[in-house]
């Protein structure tokens, strides 16, 4: 651990402050809670209001890990990981089910989560309604009072012009039949995963200064239309590496002609899957050990 | 003064403070997020009549920003000390306070505590219960964290299922017996089992 | 064959060590000291000190030096480090009025008690390159005169005695504090001033500007702008008595702006307030502008829908270590999103030729 910072790099009069907004958070699921971020040693913009919910959840023995676009090795979440490592001295790992505690961004892990961990999204516009109505003054208004019509006749409009509802990620959400709810940039594919999930979902938003939380098993609803139900899509593909046919796919231009291939974005899934013998159509010949240079 | 004299007051804080309380917070955390859970906590030794786990709630949530109000036996100087030294939390009346702090008997009737307002459900108090037992059984419990139904010794269901009614405004409680706890927030349907 | 590129701790490695050296630059150049800055860089220093929200030359200049003059990245490592000093007390408010100061003008009074003080300014230099400066050639010496004796009144003070000033109602013992709370809407003046107080320079000097260009007009006189060090003072409980702990510099600016007064009072002049770390004269009278402008409904000045005047507005993006984070976010991996928004495009597009072909074969 790192000498001259406090457990967890926050000090705890700050540590405090975040652990009564997320028990106010789980109290009131979907309810976006005002607490006061500090910056931290990384941009606003960078995750920093996931960074200070998982540091104000972290203990000693926790197992932590952090991807983004589902990735472990993407620099943002090195750069995270790393600094956990560094000021909590927590153990980390990449695997999924051995995690803890899980910070992600725009990403839900394809491993269906336990009753044992805690998912920690970071989150850029915590407010649904924002880009409906810029005034913080007007949506707090507007989750007060339910008065989500506006949230309404935005999808409703999106049928009229293009016959189908336009968000592909951040697609809202009803959390346990009150509050509407932004599930951070996720792709809509993740939207289902939200639903009644075994683990604690926490949500920080550090320079909208705003945390929310669903609780476990809690219903999340993707709001739609009886006659336009609610579709998680992806690419019609499987796995280029793996073979799978039921995760979320990032699509990536192999050569000059702009040939593509589409792989699992979840990278611990798609290593696992290789390792237990699936291959897809562009597999490495022999298994590639992830932790061992070849 | 006297506990001030005697230095009890100085005794019974966390031995680790950052990951005592860390620990202490996650208890909590689940406590609150699965609702008839119960869970240990260790580390603190509050004198009495507080009970080691509702300690270190106090320890882990309140401080000098948090006004506390202490009901009933738990208003005494050794408790009101011992809270000022290792938290320095502000004693106030109940229509102004944060965190509140009693036996079941000395805490009701849940009227005049800070609710919230449809703007900001979540300045609301949250009560910490002192009871002399804990177990999964008794009221049935419904919603949000828990899976199908939970079941958790109530003292007065009737109470909770009122203050249920009331979501998302609403009081939250985190129920404490010896170094064990439990937690209620205000979306959980009370039922009579 | 396809093998994913990892490898994301290497990379970030690397790029610091090749940053440090670009840092750096070329080693047969002399290190600049954190002295150097600090003394030779007043006025950056003092604007990292002003944004950072915290008084300390030597590190504000220590960060400068860290982030190669970017002030915006000088801004945000303060901050940062701020973040993990625990907060020990408060101090009294300070006496602007006891300010030894080292600058002082009036642009509503010819002369007044106290006199016009130019000091150190750029105001009335030609904008000439110095080529002599490039030489390193020494300044001649400034000539020097005794400091005035007692206190310098602020100009504000005349105008209130007469009546002419809208009087300020005294604001509560203890104000928010915007470092400690969650910023709330709609924010009190002590609120808004401490954003301001902490909000990037150049975004208030265009929001000012556009005051003065007729997006909210309200014409401003600059009362008093000062500059010059005050005391800090801690109570201490123990002792029952208040301690100086040191002093700090700040740039203080009263404007004075009309108003056409109402049905129940007569025409009075108002004020619009900055107060800025350091010599940072630009930021303060700016501020004071941006103050008086969001002002304007609680003055009851109709229509005032100008973006100055917009609260909500100005508050939620005056924060550059805010905005500068948001903004850069966006180099982040965001391929999940944009495939997502890529299939959709393709699906609406297959649909739309879907129908295309389907009307011509009709």
């Amino acid at each position: 651990m790192s000498d001259g910072y406090n457990f967890a790099y926050l000090d705890e009069a700050t540590k405090r402050m975040i652990r009564r907004a997320l028990l106010k958070a789980v109290a009131i699921p979907g309810y976006q809670v005002p607490f006061s971020s500090r910056e931290m040693p990384m941009p606003y913009g960078w995750g920093t209001g996931g960074v200070q919910v998982t540091a104000a959840c972290l203990t000693p023995s926790d197992v932590l890990k952090v991807i983004d676009q589902g990735a472990d090795d993407t620099t943002n979440a090195v750069s995270i990981r790393s600094f956990f490592a560094r000021v909590a001295g927590v153990a980390t790992t990449e695997r999924t089910a051995d995690a803890t505690i899980i910070q992600t961004r725009h990403r839900i892990p394809e491993q269906p989560l336990t009753e044992d961990q805690i998912l920690v999204y970071q989150v850029p516009i915590p407010e649904p309604l924002r880009f409906l109505e810029p005034r913080e003054t007007e949506t707090r208004r507007m989750h007060a009072l339910s008065d989500y019509g506006l949230m309404h006749v935005r999808l409703y409009e999106d049928i009229a012009r293009h016959g189908a509802i336009t968000k592909a990620y951040a697609y809202p959400v009803m959390v346990a039949g009150r509050y509407v709810m932004d599930p951070s940039p996720i792709p809509r594919f993740d939207n289902p995963k939200l639903d009644r999930s075994p683990a604690l979902q926490l949500f920080g938003a550090g320079r909208e200064s705003r945390i929310y939380a669903v609780p476990p098993w809690t219903e999340v609803r993707s709001l739609d239309f009886d006659d336009y139900p609610f579709e998680a899509t992806k690419a019609d593909a499987p796995c280029a590496l793996c073979g799978a046919t039921d995760s979320y796919l990032d699509e990536v231009i192999v050569d000059d002609a702009g040939g593509r291939m589409f792989v699992c974005s979840d990278t611990d899934y798609c290593a696992g899957r290789r390792a237990a013998g699936h291959r897809g159509i562009a597999a490495p010949p022999e298994l590639v050990d992830m932790g061992e240079a070849p | 003064m006297g506990a001030m004299m005697d230095g009890l007051h100085l005794a019974g804080g966390f031995a680790d403070p950052a990951t005592d309380a860390a620990t202490a917070f996650r208890a909590v955390l689940q406590a609150m997020a699965r609702p008839g859970q119960i869970e240990s906590v260790r580390g603190a030794a509050p004198p009495a009549p507080c009970s080691h786990a509702a300690g270190a709630a106090l320890l882990t949530l309140v401080d000098s920003t948090t006004p506390l109000y202490l009901a009933g036996a738990h208003d005494c100087d050794t408790l009101r000390d011992w809270v000022r030294f290792h938290t320095g939390a502000p004693l106030v009346g109940r229509s102004e306070a944060a965190f509140a702090l009693g036996t079941w008997d000395a805490l009701v009737p849940l009227t005049g505590y800070p609710v919230g307002t449809p703007e900001y459900p979540d300045r609301s108090a949250t009560l910490i219960v002192d009871l002399p037992a804990l177990s999964g059984t008794g009221a049935r419990l419904t919603g949000p964290g828990i899976r199908d139904a939970a079941a958790l010794s109530l003292p007065d269901p009737a109470a909770f299922a009122a203050n249920a009614a009331r979501f998302p405004l609403g009081l939250d409680f985190i129920l404490c017996a010896g170094d064990r706890l439990a937690a209620l927030p205000r979306t959980i349907r009370v039922e009579v089992a | 064959m396809y093998v994913a590129t990892k490898g994301g701790e290497t990379a970030i490695a690397n790029a610091h060590a090749w940053l440090a050296e670009e840092r750096r630059g070329d080693p047969g150049v002399p290190d600049l000291t954190v002295a150097q800055i600090r003394d030779q860089m007043g006025v950056a220093v003092a604007r990292v000190m002003a944004e950072g929200a915290l008084y300390d030359p030597d590190l504000a200049a220590l960060a400068l030096k860290q982030a190669r003059g970017d002030m915006v990245e000088a801004v945000f490592l303060i901050r940062a480090f701020r973040t993990t000093l625990p907060r020990l007390g408060s101090s009294l408010p300070v006496d602007t009025g006891a300010m030894a100061c080292d600058r002082r003008i009036s642009a509503v009074f010819k002369d007044l008690p106290g006199g016009q003080m130019l000091g150190p300014t750029f105001d009335y230099t030609h904008r000439l390159i110095d080529f002599a400066l490039a030489a390193g050639e020494p300044p001649p010496p400034a000539p020097e005169t005794p400091a005035a004796p007692g206190p310098v009144p602020h100009v504000t003070t005349f105008l209130k005695r007469e009546g002419v000033l809208q009087d300020e109602p005294g604001g509560a013992p203890l104000p928010p504090d915007l470092t400690r709370e969650p910023l709330e809407l709609p924010a009190d003046r002590p609120l808004r001033l401490q954003a301001l107080a902490r909000g990037d320079e150049g975004f208030l000097l265009g929001l000012a500007y556009s005051t003065q260009r007729g997006y909210g007009r309200n014409h401003a006189f600059v009362g008093e702008l000062r500059i010059g060090a005050v005391a800090v003072e801690v109570d201490i409980p123990e002792l029952g008595f208040a301690v100086d702990i040191g002093e700090v510099t700040l740039t203080e600016c009263e404007t004075v702006n009309q108003f056409q007064g109402s049905a129940t009072q007569p025409a009075q002049f108002t004020r619009g307030y900055g107060l800025v770390f350091g010599q940072s004269e630009r930021k303060a009278i700016s501020m004071a502008l941006v103050d008086r402008a969001l002002r304007a409904r609680e003055l009851g000045e109709v229509d005032a829908t100008a973006p100055a005047q917009d609260e909500e507005f100005v508050l939620s993006h005056c924060d550059n270590v805010q905005a500068s984070g948001f903004l850069e976010h966006i180099k982040l991996p965001h391929y999940v999103d944009f495939q997502a928004e890529l299939e959709l495009v393709r699906k609406l597009r297959a649909e739309a030729s879907g129908v295309a072909l389907q009307e011509a074969a009709e």
